[in-house]
């Protein structure tokens, strides 16, 4: 049997005004992977990410899903497949409790009424899941840490059965503490299944967590590497000059190396 | 910016887990646990402390049945528009147009009511009521399209009206008074047949208590459901005998007002019952919607609400609606009270709406506001204005004083607010 990637973005262009944002640039992304995504400020990650969580439509190019070409044209359509994104901003509402936030723009009803009691168990449930311990479920989450508010907006993705997350910048507003936290959550859900398009400026994060790297460099890609047979500094020499290393690149077309996870 | 690398080694030592609980009060955790909001507390006990303060300076009249039902009656017109304002607020938008739109539609009913459809007839108040709620909607449905989906801001679209309904009013009749109005409408001003009797008010006073009491025993048997903590039978029995003490103590207060010259009871005015009864309706059923959840998602975070999906236009132009829809209540009662359709009614009441609300806990930043304290906070610049009046101090004093009050009472909420999230 054939196994389709989870995702695979192929040709994508997408042009603001007369400035190319990103320009044929294909990646893909298999179950329980995790693919970083590096790049200069303007190399066109989140360009390509927007495009596929919804937010912008491309120019040109697909995306298949599974094998099947995907329609994604608003942030909706997203989710109906199983693209879920967690923002670097951490995109909570402060002053709503955490269940609200987990059930936001998709409460569990009671007749007209919220099911506050429903939406708090199974909140409970997620965060138990994600070994996510909060004070308490009904405060409010501005007085949550970095990492509990992390790991609220990461519930929020899961508990929709999210197969394919993308995580944007997800340690940068985070302590060292809460980023490990978060880094143990990136390799449960890994474990789980889930696939994950990693964008972070940290070269350390995406070594520990990604299996392949994507480098982008003015809207195209530089090239898809595998983390195991290349150097922190051969990623950095692809990110800064845009030249290849001699070993561990992934040509489009091969199969990728999952590492093994717990 | 360029991938960073850090050194390695340099993981400074695990960051202790935060101590939040060492740094709440014992009153707070008391308060939360009984349930009880420890800021609704602090303003009853402001409100207790006014209350007790003007009672020697207004020779011990303040604290009378008399007064205090008189109180109520004069905080219903701020009080029923309060409850939108926090809404609005919370939505992080503002509405100043409030106090005109009530004079507005205050106007055009005491128009259409005394000079359109013939005066006592039993559909006449019937009629203008529906004209005024549903050109309050309107009204508000305009507001809400302008600041919506035209993107103007809300500051300006309502400080415009605030002008324009002004003169409006003026020229439903090129400025002159309609008196008066209809005697079945009057009821609404709590007036002398405007409060329903002690029998009514008695029943009116156990149906509360039944309705607490439910929903007592069916929020805790629903916790239980779900495994969730619940309060000792003995706190929960507290708390509830509390809340029923309150609802008895404010009838027998009602009650205890008779009509002049004789020992009849006047009972809860209709005013009073109307700000209460939307009060409560929106605390509880208007609480326990989507809609709600969603202004306040809005006003803690739009772009968040926006990426869930909120339709955040929508839900802002029906929070505009429904304060047309209340101004428009405020317009009944004010007429009604006045037994005449003027058009200063109302002015400046939309200050008091805001500071009502904003007493009331409601955050101008958005996302933070109840009910509750909004009305708590409407009794409070009510009793503010009742005592000083009792006490004979000239206008612009008592403007001098509340316009004080309402700086002091954001600062504190202010530094309340610094305390409670570190």
């Amino acid at each position: 049997m054939q196994t389709f990637p989870l995702v695979e973005m192929r040709s994508i262009y997408k042009a603001f005004g007369g400035v190319h944002a990103v320009e044929d640039v294909t990646v893909d992304l298999y179950r329980g992977e995790v693919v970083g995504l590096v790049g200069h400020n303007g190399a066109g990650k989140s360009t390509l990410i927007k495009i596929l969580s919804g937010v912008f439509e491309a120019d040109s190019g697909q995306i298949f899903i599974e094998g099947e070409e995907a329609t994604i044209r608003n942030p909706r359509d997203a989710r109906r497949y199983g693209i879920e994104t967690i923002y670097q901003n951490l995109a909570l509402a402060d002053n709503l409790d955490c269940p609200a936030n987990v059930f936001l723009g998709r409460e569990l009803m009671r007749g007209f009424a919220l099911n506050e009691d429903a939406m708090e168990a199974e909140t409970r449930k997620v965060l138990d899941r994600l070994r996510i311990r909060v004070p308490s479920l009904r405060e409010s989450v501005i007085n949550l840490s970095g990492g509990q508010r992390q790991a609220v907006a990461i519930g929020r993705a899961l508990y929709f059965n999210a197969r394919i997350l993308i995580m944007d910048e997800p340690t940068a507003a985070l302590g060292p503490a809460e980023a490990r936290q978060v880094g143990q959550l990136i390799k449960q859900l890994k474990a789980e299944g889930v696939g994950i398009f990693l964008i972070s400026h940290d070269i350390h994060d995406v070594f520990e967590y990604a299996d392949r790297i994507s480098v982008l460099k003015t809207g195209r890609l530089v090239g898809t590497v595998r983390k195991t047979e290349v150097t922190q500094d051969d990623v950095l020499t692809m990110i800064i000059a845009g030249m290849l290393p001699h070993r561990g690149v992934v040509t489009p077309a091969a199969q990728p190396q999952i590492s093994p996870s717990a | 910016m360029s991938a960073e690398t850090t050194a390695p080694g340099q993981a400074p030592a695990e960051a202790p887990p935060p101590t939040r609980f060492g740094r709440i009060n014992v009153f707070t955790r008391l308060a939360a646990w009984a349930g009880l909001d420890p800021r609704l507390l602090g303003m009853l006990a402001a409100l207790a402390v006014i209350w007790i303060g003007f009672h020697p300076l207004t020779e011990r009249t303040f604290l009378t049945p008399r007064n205090l039902w008189n109180l109520m009656v004069q905080s219903s017109v701020v009080g029923v528009m309060v409850g939108g304002m926090v809404l609005v607020i919370v939505a992080r938008q503002i509405d100043l147009s409030v106090g005109s739109v009530l004079g507005f539609v205050g106007m055009v009913m005491a128009f259409i009511q005394a000079q359109v459809f013939p005066l006592e007839v039993w559909w006449n108040p019937l009629a203008t009521i529906l004209v005024g709620l549903s050109l309050g909607a309107l009204i508000g449905a305009f507001h809400g399209y302008l600041i919506a989906y035209l993107e103007v801001p809300s500051f300006i679209v309502t400080l415009g009206s605030l002008l324009a309904f002004r003169g409006g009013a003026w020229l439903v009749t090129s400025g002159r008074t309609i008196a008066p109005l209809d005697t079945t409408y009057q009821i609404f001003g709590g007036g002398v047949n405007g409060s329903i009797g002690a029998t009514a008010s008695w029943i009116a006073g156990i149906v509360a208590m039944a309705l607490i009491v439910w929903y007592f025993l069916s929020s805790r048997a629903r916790r239980r459901r779900y495994g969730f903590t619940v309060r000792p039978l003995w706190g929960e029995s507290l708390v509830l005998s509390l809340n029923l003490a309150f609802v008895a103590g404010f009838v027998w207060l009602m009650n205890s007002y008779p009509y002049p010259g004789t020992t009849e009871p006047r009972g809860l005015p209709v005013p009073v019952l109307i700000m209460l009864g939307l009060g409560v309706l929106m605390s509880t059923v208007l609480r326990s919607t989507k809609f709600w959840r969603y202004v306040f998602a809005i006003g803690g975070n739009p772009e968040a609400a926006r990426f869930s999906g909120i339709p955040t236009r929508r839900i802002t132009l029906i929070v505009f609606m429904i304060m047309g829809v209340l101004a428009a209540v405020a317009g009944i009662i004010a007429t009604a009270r006045l037994n005449a359709g003027t058009n200063s009614a109302g002015e400046l009441s939309e200050l008091s709406v805001i500071a009502a609300a904003v007493i009331g806990g409601t955050s101008l930043s958005g996302g933070v506001g109840s009910i509750p304290g909004a009305l708590i906070g409407a009794v409070l610049m009510e009793s503010l204005r009742n005592g000083m009046v009792l006490m004979d101090l000239p206008s612009a004093m008592q403007n001098v004083v509340q316009g004080s009050v309402l700086v002091l009472a954001v600062w504190l909420d202010v530094i309340y607010q610094r305390y409670r999230r570190r």
